[in-house]
C-alpha cells in the first residue's frame, strides 16, 4: 500500500488519459463513478481537491507574510535609526523565557506534523486526537509563558504609554522598541489563539472519524497555518530577545 | 486506504524519522542562535542570527509544510511571498542612502 502513497502530487492541472478528456467535455454522470463522499462536484478527483486547498492556503499565507512584513519593516527602519537604544531595550527582555517558548513552538510544530501524518496513514481517531491535543497543549503553554512575560513588563513599567519608565540612556528608542515588541508578539499571540480555535475544530473532526488516507485536507491546511505561526516566532525570537546579548551599560 | 479507483488524495507520506531529524535540526539551530548571541561579533551577529533563522524557516517550509513534495505552482506562490517581502524591505535603502549625496537631506 505504501508504494501507492509515495507518488508525488500530480500537477495543478490534472491530466487524465485522452479518453477521460472526452468524457470531461460531455456532462458527467456521477452515478456511474463511485467517488469519495468528501469529493466536491467541481473537482475531478481527491488529488485535485487537496491541491486546490493547499494552494489556496498558501495564497492566504502570502498575505500573512506581508501582514507581518509591515511590522518587520517598521522594526528594521527604527532599529537602523536607533541601534544602541534597541540593544539596550532588548537587554531587558528575558532570553530564557523567549528560548523556552521557541522550543515549545518547535515541539508543537513536530506534533502538528505528526498529527497530519497520523491522518495520512489512517491512524485511529484516538491517535490523531492525541497529536492534535499535544499540539494544542503546547500552544497553550506558549501563551501562558507569554502572559507571564507581559505581566512582568506591566509591573516594570515597560508598556509604552504614560506609565512607561526607562532608567537607561535611550528612553525614546526603548519605548519604540517596546511598542514594536507588543505589536509583533501581540499579533503573533492573536494568531496562536486563532490557531487553538482552529485546532479545537480539527480535533473534534478527527474524533468524529472525518480524516483518513483519502481525505485529510483540513488537518493538512490547519498544519500549514500552525507552521507559519511557528516560522514568525523563529524570526521574532532573535530579533527581539537576542540583539542586546552583549550590551554593556 | 486506497480504493483502487484513483480517487484518493495520495500524497507523499514521509517516515516519522524524517520529522524527528528536522525537529533535531531546529533545536540545534535554536541553541546555536542563543550561543552566537552571547559572542560579540559586531555586525556579524545579525548575519549569523538571520542565517540560522532563515535555515530553520526553510526546513519548516520544505519538510513540515510539505512544499518539498508540492506542485510547482505551490512553490511559486510560496516563493512569491518572500519576493514581495524583499521588495518591502528594500524601503530601508532610503534610510541607508541618506547623506550619500552631499547637501541632500541627512
Amino acid at each position: 500500500m505504501r508504494d501507492a502513497h509515495s507518488e508525488h502530487f500530480p500537477g495543478p492541472i490534472h491530466q487524465p488519459p485522452l479518453a477521460s478528456n472526452v468524457d470531461a467535455i460531455q456532462p458527467h454522470d456521477h452515478e456511474e463513478l463511485p467517488h469519495h463522499p468528501k469529493l466536491q462536484h467541481h473537482f475531478d478527483d481527491m488529488a485535485q481537491q487537496v491541491e486546490a486547498s493547499t494552494l489556496g492556503m498558501w495564497v492566504f499565507l502570502v498575505t500573512e507574510i506581508m501582514f507581518f512584513g509591515g511590522l518587520f519593516t517598521a522594526y528594521l527602519v527604527y532599529r537602523y535609526i536607533n541601534p544602541e537604544g534597541f540593544a539596550e531595550a532588548s537587554h531587558h527582555l528575558n532570553v530564557t523565557w523567549g528560548a523556552v517558548n521557541t522550543i515549545v513552538l518547535i515541539v508543537s510544530s513536530l506534533t502538528m506534523a505528526l498529527a497530519v501524518r497520523s491522518a495520512q496513514i489512517s491512524a485511529p481517531p484516538k491517535t490523531q486526537v492525541a497529536w492534535i491535543g499535544a499540539t494544542m497543549l503546547l500552544g497553550a503553554t506558549f501563551l501562558g509563558v507569554k502572559a507571564i512575560e507581559y505581566y512582568d513588563k506591566f509591573t516594570h513599567h515597560l508598556v509604552p504609554g504614560p506609565n512607561f519608565h526607562w532608567e537607561g540612556k535611550h528612553p525614546a528608542p526603548a519605548e519604540m522598541f517596546y511598542s514594536l515588541y507588543f505589536c509583533m508578539t501581540g499579533l503573533h499571540a492573536i494568531h496562536m489563539v486563532i490557531g487553538l480555535g482552529i485546532m479545537t475544530v480539527i480535533g473534534f473532526m478527527a474524533w468524529r472519524r472525518t480524516f483518513d488516507a483519502d481525505y485529510y485536507t483540513p488537518v493538512e491546511v490547519a498544519g500549514l497555518y500552525w507552521h507559519f505561526v511557528d516560522i514568525v516566532w523563529i524570526f521574532l525570537f532573535p530579533l527581539l530577545y537576542l540583539i542586546g546579548g552583549h550590551f554593556t551599560e | 486506504m486506497s480504493d483502487g479507483q484513483g480517487h484518493g488524495a495520495h500524497a507523499h507520506i514521509a517516515p516519522p524519522s524524517m520529522y524527528y531529524k528536522v525537529f533535531a535540526a531546529l533545536i540545534v539551530g535554536t541553541v546555536l542562535t542563543v550561543a552566537a548571541a552571547k559572542v560579540d561579533m559586531g555586525p556579524l551577529n545579525n548575519v549569523v542570527m538571520l542565517l540560522i533563522a532563515c535555515t530553520k524557516a526553510t526546513l519548516v517550509i520544505l519538510f513540515f509544510m510539505h512544499v518539498r513534495w508540492g506542485s510547482r505552482l505551490t512553490w511559486i506562490v510560496a516563493m512569491s511571498g518572500f519576493f514581495w517581502l524583499a521588495l518591502l524591505f528594500s524601503v530601508l535603502g532610503d534610510y541607508v542612502s541618506r547623506g550619500w549625496v552631499p547637501e541632500t537631506m541627512r
